[in-house]
């Protein structure tokens, strides 16, 4: 019978059939961050239980690091520091493998974990934080998951899941320039509601996702979570083999049929099918407090709910291009890769940010694409444009205290959450792309970047 | 944390707005340790307090009521627990004394926490939630019902979830139980995917770079 990629992967990873529906499911990664990490690692040792396999345990410090020059193990969040300390002689007593706050490899967890080769096609991976899913773009079941669950897969190697369903959402066409994977993935939420994946893996699909560099079709799985899917996943191509070939952990070459398999069969059938025309996608930018309060940026603010518009002080009817912001933010698991560096800076290059912008952050997504941005000269695009430069973590795509933007600031965010206060008390962030935060960064108000490309 | 107060009688405190999200529940700055303990003060510190610092009280919020300050059931919207994976939201939860949530939808990270915390999700239609609000409610997790002003809703659970959530049983020590088929599994796995399991990295070659 034709089956889903999803349907291949899960079939292959069940162990057992549990009384009462669920599957029990092994579980081949485990990565910890030491935010949400701290807290199972030290449940674990607590009772005296150990990771079945160790060496496909991993952890990193990225969360609440700090990301200025010259950093140790202090934190800007007051208290921090603690979930650092602990979280290394943890990890050295589990016999984890640690990227630590100093190491070459650090970055943020779903950048390193393709970076290093730890995702890879088939497998099943999970961590106990919700961007998980953005793994899901090398064809990986990958998930995210509670600090009890990431205790359980660490212990057993196992989770107990009720199957979900199968979605797949399809992006016909080509995109128009200056759109990219974040304007489709906050179209979608956009067009189906925050809860529009609710039950469901998303596979994505479809020409303009083929066309899509590996960095892209990261930005498309990694909000998935927004959609509350379980998880996204993307078949893997040439290009998702290419990538991961020779790194760290992967292997020197996919070329064996196994990894040719990993697909949809022709006619598998899904329970859900979404199909979205690519051509007809503009830049997309959050209004309100929900992705789902996302429009394109040439558009105005609609009716929503009242709380949500008091929160961010957009009345509807408002054109939402031209609404001043007090800064900008380049970051997160979502659009701090290479690719999403070196458009930012195409924008910005020969250009500097508008007065009225009070804090303006570029924090790469890992030290690798770090480094990889200075062999090609983008820190110095970036800081002549009047961003700050900083060493790779979370940083300001959520609040941990210490550091914030200015009260009541207005926040142009190529993150992925708009919520109230994730960026700090009060502050309204609007979502978009880097290549709409660079312009808007410039225009000193939320600006269109198609006015902005070469 | 134990097996879940069975029936458990309260009022039900409404919290009506739709994508209530886990940062909300318990900002990041309100996990102050690696404990799972120490954070009931923090509960929906964006809207419970005035002031986060002084813990200057909002009375408009629903738990600040009288009527609501010990309630240990909850009516929320669509989408409740949206957000990050942080579990540090049911367990603050739990530790105010919620324990049970009654949702039109629940995020699916966090409903999984709440089982494994025994913090029953409990899934309703808009309409039938709209009539429990500020109602005592009382809820029959062996008989899968709630009850309210002599109405009774039947609402579904699986039944490992019902299982574990009345017995107060740990999910670890249950799959223990099936670990000659996990050992089983892995021998087998390891001859068909052997790369899974190899995990000698490669020193540190120019390879960490991002792909071009
Ligand atoms: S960058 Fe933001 S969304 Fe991504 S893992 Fe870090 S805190 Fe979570």
């Amino acid at each position: 019978m034709a089956r889903t990629l999803f349907d291949k992967i899960w079939d292959a990873h069940r162990v057992a059939s549990l009384p009462g529906g669920a599957d029990l499911i092994a579980i081949d990664r485990v990565f910890l961050h030491e935010r949400t990490g701290a807290a199972a690692l030290r449940h674990m040792a607590e009772l005296g239980r150990r990771p079945i396999d160790p060496a496909r345990v991993f952890a990193v410090m990225d969360h609440i690091v700090d990301t200025r020059a010259g950093r140790g193990d202090g934190t800007l969040m007051p208290g921090g520091e603690g979930f650092i300390t602990e979280t290394r002689p943890a990890c050295r007593a589990a016999g984890i493998t640690l990227f630590d706050v100093n190491d070459p490899r650090q970055g943020i967890v779903h950048v390193i974990s393709p970076e290093q080769g730890i995702v890879l096609p088939g497998l099943t991976l999970v961590a106990p934080d919700s961007h998980t899913c953005t793994q899901g773009a090398f064809g990986a079941l990958a998930w995210g998951i509670g600090s009890s669950e990431a205790e359980h897969a660490m212990v057993t190697g196992t989770l107990r899941l009720a199957r979900p369903r199968a979605m797949r959402v399809r992006f016909a066409g080509t995109l128009p320039a200056g759109v990219t994977a974040k304007d489709m993935v906050l179209a979608l939420i956009a067009a189906h509601g925050a809860a529009g994946g609710a039950g469901h893996v998303v596979e994505f699909a479809g020409d303009a996702v083929r066309a899509l560099d590996m960095e892209g079709r990261m930005t498309l799985c990694n909000m998935a979570t927004e959609f509350s899917a379980m998880t996204g996943l993307i078949a893997p191509d040439d290009k998702a083999f290419a990538y991961l070939a020779g790194r760290p952990y992967a292997p020197d070459d996919f070329a064996a049929p196994y990894w040719q398999g990993l697909k949809s069969d022709r006619g598998a059938r899904f329970d859900a099918e979404i199909t979205i025309d690519a051509a007809r996608l503009a830049p997309m930018v959050s209004w309100g407090t929900s992705p789902e309060h996302s429009i394109p940026v040439t558009a105005r603010v609609p009716q929503g709910p009242a709380r949500a518009h008091d929160y961010i002080g957009l009345a509807p009817g408002t054109p939402l291009a031209g609404t001043p912001v007090d800064a900008a933010f380049i970051g997160s698991c979502t659009n701090a890769r290479l690719a999403d560096l070196r458009r930012a800076a195409a924008i910005l290059k020969g250009r500097r940010i508008a007065p009225r912008i009070k804090k303006a952050l570029v924090v790469p997504g890992s030290m690798a694409v770090r480094r990889a941005a200075e062999a090609e000269g983008l820190d110095k695009i970036f800081t002549a444009a009047g961003f700050e430069w900083r060493l790779s973590g979370c940083s300001l795509c959520f609040y941990a205290g210490g550091e914030s933007f200015a009260q009541g600031s207005r926040v142009i965010s190529s993150t992925n959450r708009n919520f109230e206060g994730r960026q700090g008390p009060g502050i309204r962030t609007h979502i978009a792309s880097p290549e709409t935060v660079a312009a808007s960064a410039i225009a000193g108000a939320i600006a269109d970047p198609r006015d902005y490309l070469a | 944390m134990s097996a879940f107060p069975q029936p458990l009688t309260s009022i039900a405190a409404p919290l009506l707005t739709d994508n209530v999200d886990t940062d909300t529940i318990i900002p990041s700055r309100e996990m102050k340790s690696t404990a799972r303990t120490g954070l009931a003060a923090g509960l929906f510190a964006p809207w419970r307090y005035r002031d986060a610092d002084t813990r200057a009280e909002n009375p408009d919020f629903v738990l600040n009521q009288p009527a609501y300050r010990r309630a240990a059931i909850l009516v929320a919207g669509r989408n409740f627990g949206c957000g990050s994976s942080r579990e540090h939201a049911v367990w603050a939860l739990a530790e105010h004394g919620i324990r049970a949530i009654i949702a039109e939808s629940f995020a699916p990270i966090f409903r999984a926490n709440c089982i494994r915390n025994f913090l029953l999700p409990i899934t309703l239609d808009r309409a039938a939630i709209a009539t429990l609000a500020g109602k005592e409610v009382t809820i029959d997790l062996a008989r899968l019902t709630l009850t309210s002003g002599g109405v009774e809703h039947r609402f579904a659970l699986e039944p490992e979830a019902q299982e574990m959530l009345l017995h107060g049983l740990d999910a670890i020590d249950l799959t223990l139980q099936h670990a000659p088929a996990i050992t089983a599994w892995l021998a087998q796995d390891r001859s068909l995917r052997p790369w899974v399991y190899e995990l000698a990295p490669r020193p540190l070659p120019a390879t960490t770079e991002p792909a071009r």
